[in-house]
This record gives structure tokens, C-alpha cells and sequence, in this order.
């Protein structure tokens, strides 16, 4: 029983979280502009997809949108968990309360109370990108903290007072001491704020530009729209994304395990 | 200066200050006050006064209910299933369960949209039933994830010590492994149950005109009504803080949200 019960719910489960994506990317590569129509075979979605400026400058525009404040995220972020954990007990303890509220807060809310705070008590104009930059980084810097936080309560502390002992600077211990130590933590909350970015549609909604627009709110807005051409590009889109995540999957799969083995040697060493 | 390391967290901590926190007190400031500035409860008594604000309520509430209780029943035998028996030494299986979040997911209810509208013809004759797929769809695996990791760190041992002491496996699954895997599901559940009351993209996009909580603040914005929608940000604070003093958010949630990308 077991035996066909247990793989049988996990297939179905699997069918239900990709049969629509696997279907929209079996139609991508048609000429069709609904599924369950058979057409012929075609790249045009792809030639749509990669030669529409606006589409292209619409997908450029999220990454760099997401790595850009991925990166002041992680910045601060970083700098915030290792300043909190050697401040004293009660500042760390308020900067790790405050930490959470975008954590657990809708992002509804989220979005709104800044586009309020920024655009509407100090009259910042959205095309200035000051608020969508913003908004983005504060969703994000929160679970860079949390990310590193672990990777310094870890830390072997007499590490650093060694290094002052051997006559480095307080600063340089920091960079060659701590830095080094808690990267792994650095890097996965690097990798949050980017898909947190790429992910979020109402931080974006409220704070960005008129004129620009993130996949998520272009998606959005398109489903509204009836123009086919745009519709079916994103089925491409929609592929491209899926075989990329499923890449960048592998990939770290691949990673982890080969430190894993590292590891393992290691220990029997 | 003479630099410490305390003073690294000083960036982060006005950060904070200016973003988190300035935030709420415009929202506070926004709710009990009128357009021209003047000190007003209308925004609040207003809510629960209106019959369609607190049917919308009510109406996410339903929503967010069903389909947290939907994703339960489905992400509990999920994550079981990968944490335990021969899966669980394969512990690359669960990123594939865990993947969707990482993909867009706009195109990912864009692509349900289209599955669904071959199913069943007219999106908008099951409203309720679609927003219920849709959100499951769109949330399942951030309750799989906390609920399999708080699995995979159970002490087999337990399992082993009930069946010692006479109890078989039904007995040992719920007495001893459903009440130990309880901080996950409560993790899974707090992940859920919000996005389900506010996500209101995810209907829109389903031809769902029914209004949820997120979408009056939706509406409020696109009608320049600071004060309206600052009043239902803060209600929706309030149940937010109220699910946090319940079941207690913890770190599983927060690394669940992003992926495990531990």
C-alpha cells in the first residue's frame, strides 16, 4: 500500500504545481494564442519576447531594479546583524524587533505606509525611483539579517581578539576575520533579496514610476489587457524564467553537495 | 572616530528608524485624521459601521481560512512523505517541491489562468472555488518547506521509543510526530493565512471582482485616499500582530518566506 500510495500523492501533487507552467511553455512554442488549440510549431513568441523594446527594457529594468537594491540590502543588512550582535543586549534586542516587521507585515501594507511616508508627506516624485528603491530594500535588508545573524552567533569570538592580539586594527580585523567567516550567510541573503525583488508586485505597484514597470506589475496589467501578441510573449518569458530557476537549481544543488563531500572529508580526515 | 564594531549597525539602525518605523506612525497619523488634517474617528468607526467593508472582511477571512486549511491538507502529506522513508536520505527531492517559489508568481497564476479557463470556460462563474486554487497554487510550497524541515529534524529516536512502549504507527504518527511538527505547521499556517486575506493580484487576475482586504487598500490608493486606506493597513496590522502574539513568528517562517536557500 504505502509503496504505490506514497510516490502516487507526491505525482499528483507535482502535476498540480506544474502542469499549467509545463503547458503554457508547450504553447510558447506554437503559433497559438489560446491552449488547448492545436497549431503549428513556431519561435515567433521567442522573436516577440527578445526583439519587443518594451518588453526588453521592461525585464531589464527588473533586474537591474533587483540586483541593485539586493545589493544595498545586503550592505545593510550585513553591517546591521554584525553592529547589532556586539552592541548591548537591549539595542540588539529593538534593531531584531524592528527587523521583523516587514518580515511578518503584509506587503500591502508594506508598500503603501512608504509610498505615504515618501510620496505623500515628503513629496518625493515615484520617477525619481527613490521610493521603489526604497520600498525594495526594505523588504529585503530584513532577511540579509537574518540570513547573517546565525553565521555570527557561529563565530568563534576569541578569532577576532586574536587578531588584535597579533596587532591588527580593529577595522582590518573585521575584514579579514569576520568578513571571510560569515560569507555563506552574505551570499544566501544576497540570493533572497534578489528573488524577493523579482518576486514582489506591491512594494512596486505603490512606489514605482508611472512609466516603468517590473514583470510583476507589466504580468499583471497585461492579463487586463487583451493584446495577444504581448500575451503569448509571455508565455515565453514565462519558459525562459522556469528554465532558468530550474538551472540555477541544479546548480546549487550540485554546489551543495560537493561541500557536503568536502565536509565529510573533513571530518574522517 | 574611533571605529568599534557596535557602530557598524548604526546604517541599519536609522535604516529602520526612517522606514519601518516613520512608516507606521504616518499610517497612525493618517488613520485618525480627515482629509484637510483634522483629528477624526470616522475612518475607524466608518469600517465597522459599513456592511460591504465588513462583508469584505469577513470575505477574506473565508478566503484565507479555506485555503490555509487547503494547503495544510495538502503540504502536510507532502512534506511527511519527503522527511521520512527512503526520500528523506534524498534531500535534493524537496527543492523541487520548493522551486515555484522562486519563479514569477504572476506568470505562474498567468499560466493557472489559462489551465483553468480551458477547464472550466467562465473564470468568474466559481469565483470563490478559483480564488481558493489560485492562492493554494501561489502559496502551497511556503507551507511545505517549514513543515518538512520541522520533520526532517525530528529524533527518529521518539518514533522508535513509542512503538517500544506499544503504540503502532497510527497511534506513534499522532501522538508523537503530528504534536512535534505543530511549530512548523504554525509557521506554514502564519505564511499562509495573511497573503491569503491581502493577495488580491492573485484574484484579480482569476476575473475574481470580489472585493479582500488587500483590495480595498488597492482601491483607496487609486482613489488618492490616504486616510481610508491608511485606517484599513493599520486593521490589518492589528490582525497581523494579533496572529504573531498567537503562534509566535519564528526563524523557520522568516527562511521559509525566501526559500531555502539555507
Amino acid at each position: 500500500m504505502k509503496k504505490i500510495v506514497r510516490p502516487l500523492f507526491l505525482g499528483i501533487m507535482l502535476l498540480f504545481m506544474y502542469l499549467p507552467i509545463l503547458i503554457l511553455a508547450v504553447y510558447s512554442f506554437t503559433d497559438s494564442t489560446q491552449i488547448g488549440a492545436i497549431h503549428g510549431f513556431s519561435f515567433h513568441n521567442y522573436v516577440t519576447l527578445f526583439t519587443t523594446p518594451e518588453l526588453l527594457h521592461m525585464i531589464l529594468g527588473t533586474l537591474l531594479l533587483a540586483f541593485g537594491s539586493a545589493v544595498i540590502a545586503t550592505l545593510l543588512g550585513t553591517l546591521g546583524a554584525i553592529g547589532s550582535f556586539y552592541s548591548k543586549e537591549r539595542t540588539g534586542k529593538v534593531i531584531g524587533i524592528l527587523n521583523e516587521v516587514p518580515v511578518v507585515n503584509a506587503d500591502v501594507v508594506t508598500g503603501f505606509s512608504i509610498c505615504i511616508l515618501l510620496v505623500v508627506v515628503f513629496q518625493i516624485s515615484k520617477d525619481t525611483f527613490i521610493p521603489l528603491v526604497v520600498g525594495h530594500v526594505t523588504l529585503s535588508a530584513p532577511f540579509v539579517y537574518l540570513a547573517v545573524m546565525p553565521k555570527i552567533k557561529q563565530m568563534d569570538p576569541s578569532l577576532y581578539e586574536a587578531a588584535l592580539d597579533l596587532g591588527a586594527k580593529p577595522s582590518t580585523a573585521m575584514q579579514k576575520v569576520v568578513i571571510p567567516q560569515i560569507v555563506p550567510g552574505i551570499v544566501s541573503g544576497f540570493g533572497l533579496a534578489i528573488t524577493l525583488s523579482l518576486d514582489d508586485y506591491f512594494i512596486a505597484t505603490y512606489t514605482k514610476p508611472a512609466t516603468f514597470d517590473t514583470i510583476s506589475t507589466y504580468v499583471v496589467n497585461a492579463t487586463r489587457g487583451s493584446q495577444t501578441t504581448i500575451k503569448t510573449a509571455l508565455w515565453a518569458l514565462s519558459t525562459v524564467i522556469f528554465l532558468v530557476v530550474v538551472l540555477v537549481v541544479i546548480l546549487m544543488n550540485l554546489q551543495n553537495r560537493r561541500q557536503g563531500k568536502e565536509v565529510s572529508v573533513e571530518k574522517t580526515a | 572616530m574611533k571605529f568599534t564594531r557596535k557602530s557598524l549597525c548604526i546604517p541599519y539602525a536609522l535604516w529602520l528608524c526612517l522606514f519601518v518605523v516613520a512608516p507606521l506612525f504616518v499610517l497612525f497619523y493618517y488613520a485618525f485624521t480627515d482629509g484637510t488634517g483634522a483629528f477624526t474617528l470616522s475612518n475607524l468607526t466608518g469600517f465597522f459601521t459599513d456592511p460591504n467593508a465588513l462583508g469584505t472582511l469577513v470575505y477574506s477571512f473565508a478566503i484565507a481560512i479555506v485555503t490555509t486549511a487547503v494547503c495544510l491538507l495538502l503540504a502536510y502529506p507532502t512534506a511527511y512523505i519527503l522527511a521520512t522513508g527512503k526520500l528523506k536520505e534524498r534531500q535534493g527531492v524537496i527543492l523541487i517541491f520548493v522551486m515555484p517559489m522562486w519563479i514569477n508568481f504572476s506568470l505562474r497564476i498567468t499560466a493557472l489562468k489559462e489551465l483553468l479557463d480551458v477547464i472550466e470556460g467562465n473564470l468568474a462563474m466559481y469565483p470563490f472555488l478559483n480564488a481558493v486554487i489560485g492562492m493554494t497554487y501561489d502559496f502551497l510550497p511556503f507551507m511545505i518547506l517549514p513543515i518538512y524541515t520541522t520533520i526532517m529534524r525530528l529524533d527518529p529516536a521518539y518514533i522508535e521509543a513509542a512503538n517500544d512502549l506499544g503504540a503502532n504507527n497510527r497511534d506513534a504518527f499522532f501522538k508523537v510526530t503530528l504534536p512535534l511538527s505543530m511549530p512548523g505547521i504554525m509557521s506554514g499556517v502564519s505564511m499562509v493565512f495573511l497573503p491569503a486575506m491581502t493577495n488580491y493580484v492573485v484574484l484579480d487576475m482569476l476575473y475574481n471582482s470580489t472585493y479582500i482586504m488587500g483590495s480595498l487598500i488597492g482601491s483607496y490608493f487609486s482613489a488618492y485616499n490616504w486616510n481610508g486606506g491608511s485606517m484599513i493597513a493599520l486593521i490589518l496590522l492589528g490582525i497581523i500582530c494579533l496572529f504573531t502574539l498567537l503562534g509566535g513568528s519564528d526563524e523557520e517562517e522568516t527562511k521559509a518566506r525566501g526559500g531555502a536557500l539555507l
